[in-house]
């Protein structure tokens, strides 16, 4: 169910007090695609992240996901366009359960107003079903079901890693930006999600952006790779020609080797 | 140990799945229905005023134990609907229309209070809504030609439909009809998304705005509906009180209600109710308390308020959770047993949060 919407930015700035944080990068996701960016420490990378999800505003460059320019919305109306997004901290809702969380994943598609919220209106239950039933798919698809009921608060770090996924899925995006979705993740977990995101791309359709450090996983998933350093692009290109790039490998090593 | 087994997405939509539940919330109420026939006409007023504060806890719990917004202000909401309700009647107003005209003027002047305050977070919305409560209290002050000022203001008495009713147990049903409507209604609110919402913006606002929900605006609304409610526990303070008096709806009833809910324990709606019966029932033990104890102890002044305070406390090292808590823990240790341990309940660490994007 791909869109076949392009996201493209152009020239992107932001300045935090007298920091570049990105300065002037662009690039185009085609739809479809497993674009993956990576850097150092400090480079740049959530920071993109947070100005394609609208959290910051840009000092320049524009942001289009198809025929939309994003900077015109507000950061609650990015994901009416397909856009979801994870966090690299894990930003789920605490107190609440599984499935509260990936209902709350939903909300882009609910309506709802005051009333027939505070009188549970007949309409309300069929829609509440009908939500819960496309929540149900995700959950299979992400096996998660031991832990529908369970709160955040007790669940293990790999297990609140599947839900803020299954929870950004729950959006139904055509296009997902996964931040470092295998950090803090043992090997076998980075295995289980290389496949997840596997299946994400062929069964769903999805177009992916993400940040990541493990470089086996971007070799395995990613088509392109864009390397940034200090705010500014390096490369964009296939993950092997991204790991002989000698600005690259300068940038992580000190340098070119 | 009992095992729900769910079958039907709408076990998890219905109320009272359990049956144990549904025995508990049976006999309460039924308790709460008979209670005229048993208790005497002090106890049934005093139960009636628990509800009214039952309900006014479960409006604030809805914004601060739901949606996360500190106020130190919602006396001043107990005190614009019990003034508007009073001062309406008194035009003539019939009590039903005074009733609706009063609750939509809380919800409308708590939405505006939200708007001004849905950027806030902490100790600025804290002192903001405290700020609140001291404007309306000098307006209820000195705005005598309508509130009667600082002298007062009477009551009218209370007739629904032109029924008299003036006896305490007729007051007593109105309050407690009023109490299971806002309980329904509050439990309905978070099976919807409109809810959640409020709990997604309660636990990280970050995320719930790149969910697609408008903080702002479930903040407002949040404030709204627990405006109202409080208002309409106002309205049938008033009823209690039968007299009004500006400085009834100052700091010390916002602190109250905020004791409420912090030992009831926050975040749902039973905890509220059990914050309502600690702050009713407490004055009641102490009262019989300084009878038994020696002189010396019994008729020190300000021995309540260092025992509310004790107990605050301890509540507050021991049991953050409040009675809610307890109660989750005493109930997991019967379904459970002899599985119990105490370990069953110890926090799991918490993992790294942003908050620099706050």
């Amino acid at each position: 169910m791909s869109s076949g919407k392009r996201l493209s930015v152009r020239n992107l700035s932001i300045v935090f007090g007298g920091v570049h944080a990105v300065e002037d990068v662009s690039f185009e996701v085609e739809p479809g695609e497993v674009f993956a960016i990576i850097g150092p420490n400090g480079a740049g990378k959530s920071t993109i992240f947070n100005l394609i999800s609208r959290l910051y505003q840009p000092s320049a460059g524009s942001i289009q996901y198809g025929e939309q320019d994003l900077l015109e919305l507000k950061a609650h109306q990015v994901v009416r366009t397909g856009i979801a997004r994870t966090f690299q901290n894990i930003e789920l809702f605490e107190q609440a359960t599984v499935l509260q969380n990936l209902l709350v994943g939903r909300h882009s598609h609910m309506n709802f107003n005051l009333l027939s919220s505070l009188l549970f209106l007949p309409g309300m239950r069929a829609r509440e079903l009908k939500h819960r039933r496309k929540v149900e798919d995700i959950i299979d698809l992400l096996e998660i079901a031991q832990y529908r009921d369970a709160r955040i608060a007790d669940l293990p770090y790999g297990a609140r890693k599947n839900v803020e996924l299954a929870r950004a899925l729950c959006a139904e995006p055509s296009l997902l930006l996964l931040d470092e979705p295998a950090s803090g993740l043992n090997n076998e977990e980075t295995n289980d999600v290389s496949f997840w995101l596997e299946d994400i791309k062929h069964d769903l359709g999805v177009t992916m952006v993400m940040v990541e450090h493990d470089m086996s996983l971007v070799n395995q998933v990613a088509d392109r790779v864009m390397a940034i350093n200090d705010g500014r692009l390096l490369a964009i290109g296939t993950p092997d020609e991204i790991r002989e790039n000698a600005e690259v490998q300068k940038a992580y090593l000190g340098v070119a080797a | 140990m009992q095992i729900l087994f769910k079958t039907r997405y709408e076990d998890d939509i219905r109320f009272l799945a359990k049956t144990g539940e549904k025995v508990r919330v049976g006999l309460v109420i039924a308790f709460l229905l008979l209670a005229p026939a048993f208790l005497q006409n002090y106890y049934l007023a005093e139960l009636g005023l628990l509800l009214v504060y039952a309900i006014a806890g479960i409006g604030l719990m809805i914004l601060t134990g739901h949606t996360g917004q500190v106020s130190f202000g919602h006396a001043a909401f107990l005190g614009i609907g019990a003034y508007a309700h009073s001062v309406l009647l008194s035009h003539g107003v019939p009590f039903t229309l005074s009733v609706i005209l009063t609750i939509s003027l809380c919800g409308l002047v708590g939405m505006a209070l939200g708007r001004s305050a849905s950027k806030m977070h902490g100790f600025y919305l804290a002192v903001a809504t405290l700020a609140f409560l001291i404007l309306v209290e000098t307006v209820l002050g000195e705005w005598s030609s309508v509130t009667g000022g600082h002298a007062g203001f009477a009551v009218p008495a209370l007739k629904v439909l032109g029924v008299n009713l003036g006896q305490v147990w007729q007051q007593y049903y109105l309050d407690l009809s009023f109490t299971l409507l806002v309980v329904w209604a509050a439990s309905n609110l978070f099976r919807t998304p409109l809810g959640r919402s409020m709990v997604a913006v309660r636990d990280s606002e970050l995320s719930a705005r790149s969910l697609g929900v408008n903080v702002e605006w479930i903040k407002i609304q949040a404030f709204g509906i627990s405006a109202a409610i409080t208002g309409l526990a106002g309205v049938l303070l008033a009823h209690h009180l039968t007299y009004l008096a500006p400085d009834v709806f100052g700091v010390l009833e916002s602190l109250k209600l905020m004791l409420m809910i912090v030992v009831g324990g926050l975040g749902s709606i039973l905890g509220a109710i059990f914050g309502a019966i600690f702050v009713s029932v407490l004055p009641v033990l102490l009262s019989f308390l300084k009878d038994v104890l020696p002189a010396a102890i019994g008729q020190q002044a300000g021995l309540e308020p260092l025992l509310f305070g004790l107990i605050i406390v301890g509540v507050i090292v021991f049991e953050p959770l409040g009675i809610h808590g307890r109660w989750l823990k005493l109930r997991y240790f019967f379904e459970t047993f002899p599985y119990y341990r105490k370990a069953s309940f110890v926090r799991q660490k918490s993992y790294l949060k942003t908050e620099r994007m706050r």
